[in-house]
This record gives structure tokens, sequence and C-alpha cells, in this order.
């Protein structure tokens, strides 16, 4: 076994332990070695995904020498390892850029906590990309409830507090859906390791036996975790948990936590069913109308908001219906379109949501829109940050956001039965996204005569201003490499299942 | 199909938990009686795994006076997967009722939508 190989299990424990430390060191330890950590563990994905980009083959890493049916396994590709890159690099720019805020607003003696469900997250969130297991992906799953829990109700007003409350409960119904469909599965096949689990399923599906307990077993692992994501009717805990936690939460929580759980639904279809059964199944269809309601109404609602930080919270639910959209529309070409969307989404929204913090903070700490008038001249780098990221959200070319929208365009054109929708859902929504993100980026650009404000220069916030530029060459990165990066996933998704 | 329904009359029962769960999490306007339908989710999930892992006149996967033959024991494997669910449930109802303590300190109720409705009033 070539040492390469042991990087996705390093980089599951390391986050791990880094965790568990992080609890009886003091604060300025436990933030440095959650840097280096992360940074640690991005450099070595980054690493892994050269390697197995160029091998173009995935491999499995037995856990403890017990061979497959009985023992655990982890299995990497080039997209999980570039997945889990990308995973680390959002949470490392997210913590830099809310650190001022942390300290604000986060009692002093819980912030090496707040490290410790941050390295939590990390490592659930790896081991979810990574896992080969059913049960310890489910197990993982509830990790990561536990450790994004924490971090809404880390800043402690009642607001956080209720959002948790809602956020938990219907985490948990997810949670409870996706742990009964994967007992389901089990009792079906006799099999936990992905891979033994997608064997036995082929056989049934040979033998058209017990077809409709393995319809229900998919539909409830797909419901639990499209509740667990946030997809349109289950969002009700989203706006407040996003818009009230401390900025690096809110980041974490919509560019991270969501992803997790739709790429592990992702690797569900690909890895236990088998794209293939999923493809010819009505299934996918709920969660394409689910989508592009989504769409729809969380743009509405996103229009309707006064408050900026909740408005950019309900633009994720609409985002997170353009993923299931991808999913739902059911093509090899859709499905590239959406893992390309999370890692738009991902880059686009941790962006929007640390420059609207640079905003608020010259408008006497008001979120609301009358307040942050002529803010983009108050703070001018948390201003350009902001306007970089409407623009990718509204599908400015050169900008990730255009891309994606590209390529769900592309990929509805070779669908025949569901182009239509498709194509004017995504006007409308384009639409709908440039009316509120551009009415925000015209009032922070309003001059205000005799504004009383503070402002706030680049040389006052050099990290602050730092973390906006590496997002902003992130987002434009991912849109001027489409080509390379629309291949990497193609060739992922290859060997993915 | 009904008969089937009544062998396996314990995976019924389990289902049936399962839901009454499920309503109660769901429906439950108290945040206690929530964290019970929780509880009772999951319980109903460990029901289930554990009629599935026995098997009638197979003993527990122990190896005494030498019989290696599979026939004689249980399938371990629920068992195993029962007892990581139950540590799971344990410390997300440890997480939720901490929640609850909180909220109940500072609102001096349990209702989530009079919560909500004070949080509105305070206008935060």
């Amino acid at each position: 076994m070539a040492f390469y190989q042991n990087i996705p299990f390093f980089s599951i424990f390391l986050a791990m332990f880094s965790g568990t430390i992080s609890s009886v060191l003091p604060r300025k330890a436990a933030r440095i070695l959650n840097v280096v950590v992360v940074s640690l563990i991005m450099a070595a994905s980054a690493v892994l995904t050269v390697i197995l980009y160029g091998q173009g083959r995935s491999y499995t890493f037995m856990m403890g020498h017990f061979p497959a049916p009985f023992g655990n396994e982890i299995r990497a590709g080039a997209l999980e390892a570039g997945m889990a890159c990308f995973f680390c690099l959002i949470m490392l720019l997210s913590m830099l850029g809310g650190r001022k805020k942390l300290d604000e607003e986060v009692e002093e003696t819980k912030h090496n906590l707040y490290y410790v469900l941050v390295n939590l997250l990390l490592s659930s969130l790896l081991a979810m990309v990574y896992t080969n297991d059913l049960f310890t992906a489910y197990v993982f799953v509830e990790i990561n409830t536990i450790a994004a829990c924490g971090l809404i109700m880390i800043r402690q007003i009642g607001r956080t507090i209720e959002a948790a409350v809602r956020y938990m409960i219907l985490s948990l119904l997810g949670s409870g859906l996706f742990l009964v469909g994967l007992v389901l599965l089990y009792d079906l096949t006799g099999h936990l390791l992905m891979s033994n689990i997608q064997e036995s399923v082929g056989m049934l599906i040979e033998n058209g036996e017990y077809t409709i307990p393995l319809l229900v077993t998919i539909s409830l692992m797909s419901a639990g975790l499209a509740i667990k994501s946030a997809l349109f009717p289950f969002h009700a805990w989203l706006p407040d948990a996003y818009g009230y936690s401390t900025v690096s939460s809110a980041a974490l929580l919509s560019s991270l936590v969501s992803k997790g759980y739709i790429f592990l639904l992702i690797k569900i279809y690909y890895r236990v069913i088998g794209i293939d059964f999923i493809r010819h199944n009505k299934l996918i269809d709920v969660l394409f109308i689910f989508g592009l309601s989504g769409m729809i109404f969380g743009s509405i609602s996103a229009i309707r908001e006064n408050d900026i930080r909740r408005m950019i919270a309900y633009s994720s639910v609409a985002q997170i219906g353009y993923i299931y959209m991808g999913i739902g529309m059911g093509t090899q070409d859709a499905m590239i379109a959406s893992v390309y969307h999370i890692l738009m989404h991902g880059a686009t929204k941790s962006l929007l949501f640390i420059a609207a913090i640079g905003l608020t903070d010259v408008s006497g700490y008001s979120r609301q829109f009358i307040q942050i008038t002529g803010a983009g001249y108050r703070n001018k780098i948390a201003g350009v940050g902001f306007t970089v990221g409407a623009l990718s959200m509204v599908g400015f070319p050169c900008f990730s956001g255009f891309i994606s929208k590209l390529l769900f365009a592309q990929a509805a054109i070779h669908n025949t039965g569901k182009m239509l929708p498709t194509l004017i859902v995504l006007g409308i929504s384009t639409i709908l996204n440039a009316i509120y993100f551009m009415k925000t980026v015209l009032r922070i650009y309003t001059p205000v005569a005799d504004s009383d404000y503070p402002v706030l220069h680049m040389k006052d916030q050099k990290l602050y201003s730092g973390v906006i530029i590496a997002f902003v060459i992130t987002n434009l990165l991912l849109g001027l490499t489409s080509v390379f990066i629309e291949e990497w996933i193609r060739r992922g998704l290859i060997v993915f299942g | 199909m009904g008969s089937n329904l009544f062998t396996n009359y314990g995976e019924a029962v389990a289902m049936i938990l399962f839901a009454i769960g499920l309503s109660n999490l769901m429906l439950q306007k108290n945040l206690i009686k929530k964290i019970i339908g929780l509880n009772i989710m999951d319980s109903a999930v460990y029901l289930f795994l554990a009629e599935k892992g026995y098997i009638r006149g197979h003993v527990a996967p122990i190896i005494v006076n030498n019989v290696q033959s599979t026939d004689a024991y249980i399938n371990p494997i629920p068992a195993g997967l029962v007892l990581t669910g139950i540590v799971v449930s344990v410390s997300v109802t440890a997480l939720m009722l901490s929640l609850t303590i909180r909220l109940y300190r500072r609102y001096q109720t349990l209702d989530l939508d009079e919560i909500s409705m004070k949080l509105k009033q305070e206008g935060q």
C-alpha cells in the first residue's frame, strides 16, 4: 500500500483529535491548532486529488485489518479528495474572516469550545465524504448535526437558541427517516458496506424481487437527507439559524453542513443503489419538483426580506433548490452541474456572509437595508466582496455562478422531458436573484450625504481584507478554470459508483 | 400480505411505534413531549433491529462447547448497531434537553410557538 493512501484516514482522525485536544487548550492555542490542522488537511487532500486524478481510479482503505464484509472501509477517488480539499479551504477562510466577530459575540470562556465544534464538524464532514460504510455515515451525520447545533447556539441570544431547537427537531426527523431507511436496506441486503449493498441490490433488481420495499427504502433515505439539507418545504429553521448565529457559523452551516448531506445523498445514489436504477425511478421527479419550487419560493422570500443576513439565508434555500433540480434531472451532465453548484455555492455564500458582516459593522451593527445605505463606501473591501458574491449568484460571466447556470441549462437541453420546466424556472429564478442581489448592491453604493457612521479602511482590517480577496480569487478561479473542474468532476463521478 | 404482517408482528409494532414517535416529534408543541417522541422513534428502530437479528431457537453468539456452526447462533451485527444507535440517541437527547432548559430559563415556557411569539415581541 502506498503512503498516500493513508491520507483520508489521517485527515479524519487529525480533525477529530484536534477537536478533543482543543477542549483543554487555551483560546489562542486552540485557534492556532485549528488553522494548522485545517491547512494541513487541505494540503494533503490536494496532493491526494492530484494523484488520484492522474490515476483515474479510486481505492478502498481497510480500517483495522478486517476484510470486507466485516470491517469498516474508507474509499477515496478524485472527487472525494477534491471535495475534502474544497471543504477545508472554505472552512479556513470562513474561520479567519469571522474571527473578529467571534471575539465580539461569543463569551471568552466558550472560545475553545467553538474550536472543538469546528474541528468535530470538519472530521464528520470528511468522514461523510470518505466513508464506504452506510452505518458509519449515519453516525457521522449525527455528529455533524450536533456540531452544527453547537455552532448555532454558541452565540447565546434567544433567537439562536430557538433556531437551534428548530434545527435540531427537523434534523432529528431527517436522521430518523435516514436511520429507518438504512435499517430496512440492511434487512433487505444483509450488508452495511456500500459496494456490497450495491451488489445485492443489483441482484434484487435483476430478479424483480422486493421492488416496493426497495423503493420505500430509497425514498426514506432521500427524504431524510433532503430534510437535513434544508430542501424547500423543510427550511423553516434556516433563516434564523443563518441570520443570527455568529458569522463564521453562518458561513460554515450554509457552505459546508448542508453540502455534506447532499454529497452523501449523491454517494448513496451512485454507490449504494446504483445510478442507473435511480435514473429510471420516479423518485427523482419528486426531488426535481421540490428543487424547482425551492428555486422560486426561496427567492421570493429573499425579496421580501428586510434584513441583509436573512436575505442571504433565504437565497441559500433557492440555491439548494438548484442542486436538487440537477439531481432530479437524472443525467450525467446534470449531476456534474449539481456538483459544480455545490462548489460554487460553498465559495460564494460564505463570501456573502463574511462581506455582509463588514457592511453591517460600518452601519451601527444594524442589518436593516435602510441603515446599510452607502456602506460600500464606508468599508470598501466588504463592498467589493459583496458585489462579487452578488454578481456570481446572479450569474455574471467570469464568476462561478455563470458557469453553474450554463451547465444546468446545457444539461437541460439534453433532457427532453424536463427541458422546458428547467429552463423556464432557471430564467425566472435568475431574474428574481438579480432583483434582490442587485437591489442590495445598488443600496450599498448609494451615497449618503452626511453619515455619522465610522469608515473602515483596508489597513485597519488586514486579515479580513485578505480573506475577502482570497474568496474573490477562489470565485474567479472556479469560474475561469471551469473546463478543468468539469473534467475533474466527470472523471470523479465515473469511479464514484 | 396479511399473513406476512401477522408473522412479522414485531416489525409491524416497531413501525407503528416509529410513526407514533415521528408524529409526536412533529406535532407536539411542548418541547419535552417532542423529545419523548424522538426517543420513541429511536427505540422503535432498535426494536426493529432486534427483531431482525433474533432467530428463534438460536442463542447469543458466544461459542460454548465448541459449537461453531452458524445455525446455532443469532446474528450479532444488529445488536452492535443498536448499541451504537443508543449512544447517538442519548447524546442527541442530552443536547435537546440542555437547549430546552436554556429556553425555559429565558422564557418560562416549554411551548415553542409561545417562545417564537415572545421573541417577536422582544424584536431582537
